[in-house]
């Protein structure tokens, strides 16, 4: 089973469908047990990173996240990835995870002349090949929609995408921990293909 | 970089997709289902439903929809049509949308712009204008472009950015329904006063419109109604084409 953690942030319907159409059993959850007897576990998330930090700090799961990460795939999506770093400066300065070095900063002040949000189909670059890629095609379009990017955590990063002056970080990996910043559950086959490979990490 | 966007527009009425030419005359055309598995399948980047219903049957009968559509079609969904509060935002992203679409609810109550962008981030709230010429100036219109509203429409974009609206789609009433291309000028207009991704509406009437569209860097998006629901336009054959044309797409 799949837990998927629910902290009161995001469209949590469409992961769950996207998983549950892969014939995979997905449970939207904010019980540490069901963390805890979850086979691998996925943190969503949308909106702005100190009140989503906020959120998962009122549920009470961080230490688990923090613990069961040491022994099963954690996959982080979008503001769910950019929480595994050390620190956001969204508004201010916040603290991450600190699963996966590295820090998130805003789009517009590194990126040059660039649209912000980041929405739309870009190309995932692999820069690093890694099993959550065992049936994606390098260069497939995957769907972003973010204005904060994660940066200095080149040993992490698994696959980029080119916006601007950037090369985006797209796809993350430390140890157990994966993070993505597109939505895999909104990016079509492509997706979908990734989100099977981490079904059988 | 960014692929341009093609994205069908789906306006649903009780259960049933509808287009209409000038907003007016509206036509039944197919089951939004079976017409979102048909476009997810020809590679639409996204998809639009509309809800033009006025009964709660209707309504109820729509977020059904979006919930099958949801289920099965992994794409961005964005919802609009009736959008007045921020109970409206929560009942539609619940069913699987990622943007909702706020038009005539935005010139009702314009907090509603910065309520929604603060409670649901700003990726998800989309500023949805249909846009006039009044006296050679771009006019803001309400109640699917039947009502002035006096408001200038680039002020009221800006302000909506500024608010926390994360796109913009821009229809125009000169354009809508009449087939002869996009209204360049007014996205032109509109491109160079925000900074977020801008989506063109009205006016899509073959493949050269959207070639002609995506030749203006400020524009993101293609969206258009009738055109693919009547399979004048495919959307794979639309994409090649373009590709062929030097622009970037999701193929």
């Amino acid at each position: 089973m799949t837990a998927i953690v629910d902290y009161g942030v995001g469209n949590l319907f469409s992961l769950q469908s996207s998983l549950r159409f892969l014939g995979l059993e997905a449970e939207v959850t904010c019980a540490a047990e069901r963390l805890r007897a979850a086979e691998r576990i996925i943190l969503p998330g949308v909106g702005a990173f100190g009140d989503a930090r906020a959120k998962l700090d009122a549920t009470g799961l961080v230490p688990v996240l923090l613990e069961e990460a040491e022994r099963k795939p954690l996959l982080g999506i979008c503001l769910g990835m950019q929480l595994l770093f050390d620190r956001s400066f969204e508004y201010g300065e916040h603290p991450g995870l600190g699963l996966v070095p590295g820090e998130v900063a805003f789009l517009g002040e590194d990126g040059g002349a660039v649209k912000v949000p980041h929405m739309g189909w870009n190309r995932l670059e692999i820069v690093r090949d890694d099993p959550l890629f065992k049936y994606f095609q390098n260069g497939a379009y995957v769907y972003y929609v973010h204005s904060f990017y994660a940066r200095n955590c080149r040993e992490s990063t698994l696959g980029t995408s080119r916006y601007g002056n950037l090369a985006v970080t797209g796809a993350v990996r430390r140890g157990n921990v994966w993070g993505t910043q597109f939505h895999p559950e909104k990016s079509g086959e492509a997706g979908l293909r990734l989100l099977r490979a981490f079904a059988e990490l | 970089m960014l692929a341009k966007r093609i994205i069908p527009c789906l306006d649903v009425r009780d259960g049933r997709v509808v287009k209409g030419t000038n907003f007016q005359g509206l036509r039944d055309m197919a089951d939004p289902v079976e017409l979102a598995r048909f476009y997810n399948g020809s590679g639409a980047d996204e998809l639009v439903f509309y809800d033009i219903t006025a009964s709660a049957e209707g309504r109820g009968l729509f977020t059904d929809i979006l919930r099958r559509v949801a289920s099965e079609i992994f794409i961005p969904l964005t919802v609009g049509g009736g959008i007045r509060t921020l109970e409206d935002f929560g009942r539609v992203l619940k069913c699987g949308a990622d943007k909702v679409s706020v038009n005539s609810g935005a010139i009702a109550d314009p907090s509603i712009i910065a309520a929604a962008a603060r409670r649901y981030g700003d990726q998800c709230v989309v500023l949805s204008m249909d846009v006039k010429r009044v006296d050679g100036k771009f006019r803001l219109f309400a109640k699917g472009g039947r009502e002035d509203t006096g408001i200038d429409a680039m002020e009221w974009a800006v302000r909506g950015v500024e608010d926390g609206a994360g796109e913009i789609v821009l229809n125009s009433i000169d354009t809508d329904g009449v087939k002869n291309g996009f209204d360049l000028e007014m996205l032109d207009a509109l491109a160079a006063r925000v900074k977020v991704p801008v989506v063109a509406s009205g006016g899509a009437g073959n493949r050269e419109h959207f070639a002609e569209l995506f030749t203006h860097p400020g524009v993101d998006a293609g969206l258009a109604a009738s055109i693919f629901h009547s399979k004048q336009v495919d959307i794979k054959d639309l994409k090649r084409f373009l590709q062929g044309r030097g622009v970037e797409m999701r193929l």
